[in-house]
């Protein structure tokens, strides 16, 4: 899976927990939650699909730091299990 | 005979359209049985019986609306016919377990093995709700052992039912302002009736967010725990010791409740809120209270409720934390008599007790409470309480 296809799925994923979201719309390097509307329990489920379908678990410590599409795709592709073998 | 009449839901709620019956006349029913689908401004909600008896005549027809009270069916409410011995003489029957035939129903459909279940109804008796709760507890441990062993597999979102979604999409806009206007009602009758007092206090909330990432930490993204939960938490058990905010003004009178269902104030994406209950918040571990506020904030939004948490709330928290504000002033919902209010979890400047000054993670906790219950200082003891049980996270 490439950076693009992960992208979408991080945006897919988004959607179906806020599904107003228009995923054209997203800018990747703004401040996601000044983007979509979405609390905590929002998140959670977001982070919680995520883990599902990109093996991905992301600890609350590293909350800060994924602010933006662009950070939390990187994220996923430094920690994501199936990429590891790349390195 | 039991008129069964379509209950109220809530204050704002006035009329209500049956969507679908459950049973037909001849069914035996059970307390706490759903009987049917009403459709209220504010979601489909599947309505519960509270008597045992049998269905002798359905008259409301689906399709219809009827304002709240109307008699919609009526329920033949000599007990039912109960298990009799076969044979006079026969060796008395061994002890068996009571389940309602609907639950033994429900059950079958779940695939939940009854004799796992611990019964909750009279004389032990499993109940629907208690098949229920089973079979939540049993998909959440399918869906752990499958996202374990099929990692790959997309995460399995409850389905909506189709109905719920064809009715969705043809009362969307009518819903919305179905919704207002009932909101509107409420809100009114509140500002109305009850003469609010409001308080507010900070709480320190380092120690409570020290345990809860320490706890985080060590569980699977699948377990963490949000600060809301605790907060719940702490306001049940708080509750115990203040009666005079727990209950319902009815009739020109107050009704304290020996339980604590906690309304949980949840905004929809489409605009407009729900506050239906997690009931007896006070008794339920975090991870099932965790377990218990997501499903219930997914089944909001998706309008699928049930009419026991609409109507049965006996204080509500708001949370609007999320949205960057200090502090709310809330309203209540009546007829409760209090309703909690938590802002924005963030850093502040606090006084250290030797007079230092330092940053502190803190939450502005408030309080609207009905005057003619409590007095600003049972409120003040109260939100103190409050504040003191947030400090002790673990004991929560």
């Amino acid at each position: 899976m490439d950076r693009t296809e992960i992208q979408a799925t991080v945006l897919a994923e988004l959607t179906r927990i806020a599904p107003e979201l228009d995923p054209d719309e997203v800018a990747p390097a703004k401040p996601l939650r000044d983007q979509v509307d979405l609390d905590s329990m929002d998140w959670l489920n977001f982070l919680v699909a995520l883990h599902e379908r990109l093996k991905v678990d992301i600890p609350e410590s590293e909350y800060a730091r994924l602010g933006t599409l662009d950070q939390i795709v990187d994220y996923v592709v430094r920690h994501g299990k199936q990429f590891r073998t790349i390195t | 005979m039991i008129e069964f009449k379509l209950p109220s839901l809530g204050a704002d709620m006035e009329e209500g359209k049956l969507v679908e019956w459950k049973i037909k006349p001849g069914d035996a029913v059970k307390r706490g049985q759903v009987i049917a689908i009403v459709d209220t401004s504010k979601a489909a909600v599947d309505i519960e019986i509270w008597q045992d008896g049998v269905v002798s005549e359905l008259i409301t027809q689906p399709g219809e609306t009827v304002p709240v009270g109307t008699v919609m069916a009526r329920i033949d409410g000599t007990a039912p016919a109960v298990a009799v011995p076969a044979q006079p003489g026969a060796a008395p029957a061994a002890v068996r377990r009571r389940v309602s035939p609907a639950a033994r129903k429900h059950a079958q459909e779940k695939g939940v093995d009854l004799e796992k279940i611990v019964g909750t109804g009279p004389q032990g008796a499993v109940t629907v709700e208690d098949v229920e709760k089973a079979a939540l507890v049993q998909r959440q441990a399918k869906l752990e052992k499958a996202r374990a062993e099929a990692p790959r597999s997309s995460i399995e979102t409850p389905k909506i039912e189709e109905k719920t979604i064809e009715a969705k999409t043809a009362a969307a806009s009518d819903r919305a302002l179905e919704m207002r206007k009932a909101i509107a009602a409420a809100m009114s009758r509140s500002k109305r009736e009850i003469p609010h007092y409001y308080l507010s206090q900070p709480i320190p909330m380092q120690h409570a967010l020290d345990w809860l990432s320490a706890e985080n930490s060590q569980r699977p993204i699948t377990g963490r725990l949000l600060p809301a939960v605790l907060q719940l938490k702490a306001v049940a058990l708080t509750l115990a010791d203040f009666s005079d905010l727990n209950g319902f003004y009815q009739n020109g009178g107050y009704h304290p409740s020996k339980q604590v269902h906690v309304g949980v104030a949840i905004s929809l994406r489409q605009g407009g809120l729900v506050a239906p209950a997690i009931h007896d918040v006070a008794e339920l571990p975090l991870d099932d209270l965790m377990k218990a506020l997501a499903d219930l904030v997914r089944r909001a939004r998706a309008g699928s409720l049930r009419s026991s948490e609409m109507s049965d709330p006996t204080i509500t928290v708001s949370n609007l934390g999320e949205g960057g504000v200090e502090a709310v002033f809330p309203i209540i919902y009546p007829p409760q008599v209090a309703i909690v209010g938590f802002g924005t979890l963030a850093p502040r400047p606090w006084v250290t007790p030797d007079g230092g000054l330092r940053a502190m993670p803190t939450v502005v906790a408030s309080l609207g409470a009905d005057h003619r219950v409590s007095d600003g200082h049972r409120g003040a003891l109260f939100l103190a309480a409050l504040g003191q049980r947030l400090q002790e996270p673990e004991t929560l």
